[in-house]
């Protein structure tokens, strides 16, 4: 038994790690193969999966998660200022500082559940980014961001070589971190993510957070103090949003304010409620779909809209282009809010639901079928 | 003394606003029992009633401008001032105020077809899924009105008789120097009045009875042959006016830009929470707190000593209100509780 389901992760490890690794050459026939946009993929999974765990599996709900990806950012682009432009210092500060931060958050919003714990947590987003803005600008350099500049220390880059012309840029262990060698390397984070995540899944510890959700009362009468479980959830989630963050500053070495705000958590609630929330997979689709999206949806304009309408008859081509284009381009938000409430409203379960649920329907029409011809 | 009657008086208005909002949440909350994050996306569809409402009324049509007489040169004036002239003119200058009548029945009308079409679909569902779909709703409304109106603030002024400041120091007997704007004391009056009759509504006409006793105990007042339902979707409508309102006259005061209702909704959230979830008095006292704590925040003198504190004020008191009295201030019992 156990050493079947050993094998079945195994299994799913290796599809799983082919099909991300093999990104650049499935994506490209649909126009998707761009190193940056397949970072965009790599890296929201990440923040969706960690998310996932504290949402989905106890149903906690949080719009504090933006905080987790700006403290990564700003440590992340810090430690290439200061220490080295090697991206795994960089990487591992920005889980370890964000896990801090959680810990901190976590611990005073946990003492609440339900909506209360979502607006303290949405107190906390807004706390720390206006003070990004305000105080905190020696650290964060307000609404300018934080760069990189020739003038920074690197210590440890010093101790091995004197600083050459213009700005470096990060690297792997002399492997430079743009391009698809930058992909690469966020994708096997990825993977790494995903495997904890399936571990979390299997674990008695996810199943404890699946009975918080399913009724916390209950599972307190049984004996569990379900706060240290809740706030490891809280702090793994937090720490995976600051991978996430670390990870966007590898790729563009520069981190803003804006990143924290709390409709940025709203955009990763999105994603995970998308593709199905409480699913191994399905915040992993979400991602893929809203990021694809927004890559053709936000690059159509008018010209494209014109040519995309060329079969039809010329009133009709321009009466389709002036519906349509209040969707596209500047108006893709607008798309996505309408998408996201269709989802909510029809399908709450996520596209994974709504697989599950075709699945089911075409399975009892079979056995009903089987039904009567066993009757007659 | 002098800075502290200005800070409370700036406390004040800003206070104003966010009791406003919070009163209509609250309302939400204790009748519907729905959390409503597409409540700031009323209060900005509120303000843009009132840059709507301008526009219609400074129509124009180009006519040759007689005052240039070198070439032949055009200027923009408004139907308005070619069919009644002066009062014309003066009718537009008090657009702000007059939208107050187009921004009512449009503000009911909108609250109604929210509850009727989407809310109410969702009195069944989890919080969660409530605070999800009215957070997607918020984005609709505010990118459809991006659509239309563009990403910048719109200046949207007062009418120019109220445009300078009242010498308040001079009528108290204090400071000269202490001035402030007329148009904040009338909002200030403004919200109290529309404050004071959402408050009469309820405790003296039969239908704020009923209301009431709704919100206490909904099964009896079922069991009694009343329509609840009805009456709720009617409060709905009423909260949206409320925040349409707090939009409409708030606008002089703030260029209204697409994203104001975000920014607004999650402060009256932290409001409505000090106050105490279901408590219409909690709601407003919390509102006129915290607006007065974030202006004595900003004063030199705090802020100099504890750095930033201006910033983050509202959200410290939340925090530290939700884990010593978890009610709020005045909440009460039983009302959205774990």
């Amino acid at each position: 038994m156990l050493f079947e389901k050993k094998q079945n992760e195994l299994t799913t490890m290796l599809i799983f790690s082919a099909i991300v690794l093999s990104m650049p050459i499935w994506l490209d026939p649909i126009g998707a193969n761009y190193p940056d946009l397949l970072q965009k993929f790599a890296i929201f999974g990440i923040f969706a999966i960690g998310y996932n765990i504290l949402f989905g599996l106890t149903g906690y709900l949080s719009f504090g998660h933006a905080i987790f990806i700006g403290v990564g950012s700003y440590t992340a682009v810090w430690s290439f200022k200061l220490l080295t432009m090697n991206v795994i210092p960089a990487l591992a500060l920005s889980v370890l500082l964000s896990g801090v931060v959680a810990v901190m958050v976590g611990y005073v919003s946990l003492r609440r559940s339900g909506i209360y714990f979502s607006i303290l947590t949405l107190a906390f987003a807004q706390m720390f980014y206006n003070l990004a803005y305000s105080v905190l600008t020696p650290i964060t350099n307000g609404e300018t961001g934080l760069q990189l500049t020739t003038k920074d220390p690197r210590v440890i880059d010093r101790m091995f070589e004197a600083a050459g012309d213009g700005l470096p840029s990060t690297e792997l262990f002399g492997i430079s971190m743009s391009g698809y060698s930058g992909f690469y390397f966020c994708a096997v984070m990825l993977i790494v993510a995903f495997f904890l995540s399936l571990k979390v899944f299997n674990s008695p510890f996810g199943l404890k957070l699946k009975a918080i959700k399913s009724n916390q009362h209950r599972m307190k009468y049984t004996g569990y103090n379900t706060r240290p479980y809740l706030l490891s959830a809280f702090v793994i989630s937090g720490m995976f949003a600051g991978l996430a963050g670390g990870l966007m500053a590898v790729t563009d070495p520069l981190a803003g304010a804006e990143r924290m705000q709390w409709t940025a958590s709203g955009e990763v609630v999105l994603m995970t409620i998308l593709g199905g929330v409480g699913t191994l997979y399905g915040p992993l689709l979400g991602v893929a779909i809203i990021k694809y999206l927004e890559n053709i949806f936000s690059s159509i304009n008018e010209a494209v809209l014109y040519t995309l309408f060329d079969f039809l008859p010329v009133w009709l081509q321009d009466s389709m282009v002036v519906i349509v284009m209040p969707f596209v381009g500047e108006g893709w938000h607008l798309t996505l809010g309408l998408i996201f409430m269709t989802v909510v409203i029809f399908l709450p379960g996520g596209i994974i639901e709504g697989f599950q649920k075709m699945k089911d329907r075409f399975s009892k029409t079979n056995e009903q079928e089987k039904l009567k011809q066993g009757g007659e | 003394m002098d800075a502290v009657l200005i800070q409370l008086l700036n406390g004040l208005d800003k206070g104003a606003a966010y009791a406003l909002i919070a009163l209509g949440l609250t309302l939400v909350f204790g009748t519907l029992g729905v959390v409503n994050f597409a409540h700031g996306a009323l209060f900005m569809l509120g303000a843009f009633c009132a840059v709507t409402f301008q526009k219609i009324l400074t129509l124009s049509v180009k006519v040759v401008d007689p005052s240039i007489t070198f070439f032949v040169a055009y200027k923009e004036q408004p139907y308005l001032e070619i069919w009644f002239g002066e009062l014309g003119l003066s009718i537009i200058d008090y657009a702000v105020p007059l939208s107050i009548f187009m921004a009512i029945p449009v503000m009911l009308m909108i609250g109604l077809a929210m509850e009727r079409g989407l809310i109410r679909h969702f009195y069944k569902r989890t919080h969660a899924e409530q605070i999800l779909v009215t957070f997607g709703l918020a984005i609709v409304i505010q990118e459809i009105v991006r659509h239309f109106f563009g990403a910048n603030p719109i200046p949207t002024p007062a009418p120019d008789i109220v445009s300078s400041s009242a010498q308040i120091g001079t009528w108290l007997g204090l400071s000269e120097n202490l001035v402030y704007p007329w148009w904040r004391l009338i909002y200030l009056v403004f919200s109290g009045v529309v404050i004071a009759s959402v408050f009469a509504f309820l405790q003296l006409t039969t239908f704020g009875m009923i209301v009431r006793a709704g919100m206490f105990d909904r099964q009896m007042v079922a069991f009694l042959g009343i329509n609840v339902q009805r009456k709720f979707t009617i409060v709905f409508g009423i909260a949206a006016v409320v925040a349409g309102l707090a939009g409409v006259m708030y606008v002089p005061v703030l260029p209204p830009d697409y994203h104001m209702g975000m920014d607004f909704l999650v402060l009256s959230f932290v409001v409505v929470v000090v106050g105490g979830m279901g408590s219409l008095g909690g709601a407003v006292a919390a509102g006129f707190l915290l607006g007065i704590l974030q202006s004595f925040a900003s004063m030199t003198v705090i802020s100099e000593l504890f750095k930033g504190i201006d910033q983050i004020i509202i959200y410290l008191v939340a925090v530290i209100i939700l884990l010593t009295r978890p009610r709020g201030l005045m909440g009460r019992k039983g009302v959205m509780e774990d």
